[in-house]
C-alpha cells in the first residue's frame, strides 16, 4: 500500500510536464506496475520500473534493444519469475499467479514472434484460447473484420504472410476478450500499408475500452496510435511523455534512441 | 521380389512398435519437456507383463492388449505424480537422469524376478502361420501387428486433430509457455499426457511380445533406436515421430536382410544424413533446431 502511494506521487510529478495525459482516466487504472525489477541470472535488466495503463488507453514502451521492454511485458504476463515489485490488474495484485490465470483474468499477449502455431490451422489458432470476457469478439465478427483469416481458415497458421500472422495474433486475443493487450513490436518487419492497418486495429480496440501496452521501436508509428509513452533505457524509465510532447520532440528522441 | 515384400512387411511391423513408442515419447517431450529415457524400459515392461499374465494368470494376448496399456497408464501417472513432477522446474537434465536411473532399477528388478533368459510367449491362436498371396508367403502376425499399429496411430492422430483436447495437446507440444500465456492450464494435462505416452510404450511391448525375445534388456537397444526415430522425425513433431518410426523399421529390416554386417549402423547413418540435410528433422520446425 505504501508502494502504491509513493508511485502515485512520483508519477504525478512526472505528469506535470505531460498536458495530454487525461486526468479522468488516471483514476481507473487497469494495469499498475510498481517498483518492478527483473533479472536474468545475475544480470539486472529492469530497475524499479513503475508504469500504468488505463482502460481505452494506448501506452508505449520505447527504447533500444536490450532496454528491458520485452522483459517488462513477460513479467506482466507472468512468464518471467525472476522479478520483484508489484503488478496489479484492476486493483488486484497478481502476485505469483500463473500465466494462464493472468490470461484468464484478461491479459492478452501478442509476442514479438507473433506466436502462431504451425501445427494448428488458422481457425484453431483463433479458437484455442478460452473466452474470458463477455465483450469478446464472436468468431463471425473476427472473420468480418479480418476477411483474409476467413479465407485462409483451414491453412496451417504459419503458412500466412508476416502481416497476416500479426493480424491472426491480434485477432486471437480479441476473440478471447482480453481487456489489456500486451503488443510486442507489432509493426516490426512489416510493409507500411500493413503497419497502417495495424494502427487502425489498435484504434478500434482502444475505442472499446481495451487497454494496450505497446512495445515499439518505430517512433513514427507509436506517435500515431498512443496516448502516452514511457522511454526505457538500461532497464529504467527515463522519460514519461504525453503524445504531444512526444511528437514535438520526435527528432531529438530518434537521436537519443539511436534510431 | 518375394523376399523383398517379406522384408518390407517385417520392417513395417517393427516400424509399428517404433511408431507407437515414438508417438508417446514425442507427446511427453512436447508437453512436459522431459526426455523420457525409461521409454524403452516401459516397452519392456509391456512385454514382460503380457508374458507374466499369460504364464501365471492364463490371461491371453487379446486381454493383454487391453489390460497392459491401462496398467502402464497407471504406472505412468504414478511416475509423473511421485517423481517426474518434482523436477519439472529444474534443468531438463534432471528428469533425464531420473528416468535413466529408473530404467536401471526396472531392468534389474525384472532380472531379479524373472532371470536373464527370455520369457516364452506364443503367437496368439488365429494369428499364427503364413498367408500366401500370389507367390509371396507373409506372416499373419506381422500383418496384424502392422495393421494394428497403423490403426492406433491413425486413431491417435484423429483424436489429436479432431478434438479440443487434441488441439490443446498439439499447442502445448509445440509451445508450452505460449499456450499457458493464452489462458490454458497446461499443467492439468501433464499427468494424463505422461500416462498416455507410457501406455503407448506398453502397448508396443504387448504387440512385440509374440515376436521378440522377452528379456529385461529388450528395451536397451530399443530406446537408442527410438531416440534416432525422434531425431529423424523432428523433435516435437507428432507426425514426424510416426512417419520416422515406420521408416526406421523399414531401413532396419532391409539392413538386416541385405547388409547384415552393417545392420546395426544403417539407422544411425540415416539419422546422420537427415540431420545433415535438415537439422531439425524431417517434420521438425526450424526454430527447434
Amino acid at each position: 500500500m505504501t508502494d502504491d502511494t509513493t508511485s502515485t506521487a512520483s508519477s504525478a510529478g512526472a505528469r506535470t510536464a505531460t498536458a495530454s495525459a487525461p486526468a479522468a482516466e488516471r483514476r481507473s487504472r487497469m494495469l499498475e506496475v510498481t517498483g518492478l525489477s527483473a533479472w536474468y541470472g545475475e544480470a539486472r535488466v529492469l530497475s524499479d520500473v513503475s508504469i500504468d495503463v488505463a482502460p481505452g488507453e494506448v501506452v508505449t514502451l520505447v527504447g533500444r534493444n536490450g532496454a528491458g521492454k520485452t522483459t517488462l511485458l513477460r513479467s506482466v504476463m507472468g512468464l518471467h519469475p525472476q522479478m520483484q515489485g508489484t503488478i496489479s490488474l484492476d486493483g488486484a495484485d497478481l502476485g505469483r499467479r500463473s500465466a494462464d490465470a493472468r490470461a484468464r483474468a484478461g491479459i492478452g499477449w501478442v509476442p514479438d514472434d507473433r506466436g502462431i502455431y504451425a501445427s494448428l490451422t488458422v481457425a484453431e489458432n483463433l479458437l484455442l484460447p478460452p473466452v474470458v470476457h463477455p465483450d469478446a469478439w464472436p468468431i463471425e465478427r473476427v472473420y468480418e473484420f479480418f476477411p483474409v483469416l476467413h479465407e485462409r481458415r483451414d491453412f496451417p497458421g504459419t503458412k500466412l504472410s508476416g502481416g497476416e500472422q500479426q493480424m491472426l495474433a491480434m485477432a486471437r486475443v480479441l476473440r478471447m476478450g482480453s481487456r489489456l493487450l500486451l503488443l510486442d513490436e507489432p509493426s516490426e518487419g512489416l510493409a507500411p500499408v500493413i503497419v497502417q492497418r495495424i494502427g487502425e486495429i489498435i484504434r478500434e480496440i482502444k475505442g472499446q475500452g481495451v487497454g494496450v501496452l505497446l512495445v515499439e521501436q518505430n517512433v513514427k508509428f507509436a506517435s500515431t496510435v498512443a496516448d502516452r509513452h514511457y522511454l526505457l533505457a538500461q532497464g529504467q524509465v527515463v522519460e514519461h511523455l504525453g503524445n504531444d510532447d512526444f511528437t514535438a520532440r520526435e527528432g531529438e528522441l530518434l537521436t537519443y534512441l539511436g534510431m | 521380389m518375394s523376399e523383398f515384400i517379406q522384408y518390407t512387411l517385417q520392417g513395417l511391423a517393427a516400424g509399428g512398435f517404433y511408431a507407437l513408442s515414438a508417438l508417446g515419447l514425442a507427446v511427453i517431450f512436447g508437453v512436459l519437456g522431459v526426455v523420457n529415457f525409461s521409454h524403452g524400459a516401459c516397452y519392456m515392461l509391456g512385454a514382460v507383463i503380457s508374458a507374466v499374465l499369460l504364464a501365471e494368470l492364463h490371461v491371453g494376448f487379446w486381454v493383454a492388449l487391453l489390460v497392459v496399456p491401462i496398467l502402464m497408464y497407471g504406472f505412468g501417472v504414478l511416475m509423473e505424480r511421485l517423481l517426474v513432477r518434482w523436477l519439472l522446474a529444474l534443468d531438463p537434465l534432471y528428469n533425464f537422469l531420473l528416468t535413466f536411473g529408473l530404467t536401471l532399477i526396472l531392468v534389474e528388478a525384472v532380472k531379479q524376478r524373472y532371470g536373464v533368459s527370455g520369457l516364452p510367449y506364443e503367437i496368439p491362436a488365429g494369428l499364427g502361420g503364413q498367408v500366401t498371396i500370389g507367390s509371396v508367403n507373409l506372416s499373419v502376425y506381422a500383418i496384424f501387428a502392422c495393421v494394428f499399429s497403423v490403426v492406433v496411430c491413425v486413431g491417435v492422430g484423429l483424436a489429436l486433430t479432431r478434438t479440443r483436447i487434441g488441439m490443446i495437446v498439439r499447442a502445448a507440444t509445440e509451445a508450452p509457455e505460449r499456450t499457458r500465456a493464452l489462458g490454458i492450464n497446461v499443467g492439468r494435462w501433464v499427468t494424463p499426457v505422461f500416462g498416455f505416452g507410457i501406455a503407448l510404450a506398453g502397448l508396443a511391448g504387448v504387440l512385440a511380445a509374440p515376436t521378440r525375445a522377452i528379456t529385461a534388456e529388450m528395451g536397451s537397444n530399443f530406446i537408442i533406436v527410438l531416440f534416432a526415430v525422434v531425431v529423424i522425425g523432428g523433435l516435437g513433431s507428432i507426425l514426424g515421430a510416426v512417419v520416422a518410426g515406420f521408416l526406421v523399421g523399414l531401413v532396419e529390416a532391409y539392413g538386416i536382410a541385405y547388409a547384415p554386417t552393417y545392420a546395426q549402423i544403417v539407422i544411425f547413418v540415416l539419422m546422420a544424413l537427415v540431420v545433415l540435410v535438415r537439422p531439425s528433422g524431417l517434420f521438425g520446425r526450424e526454430e527447434i533446431a
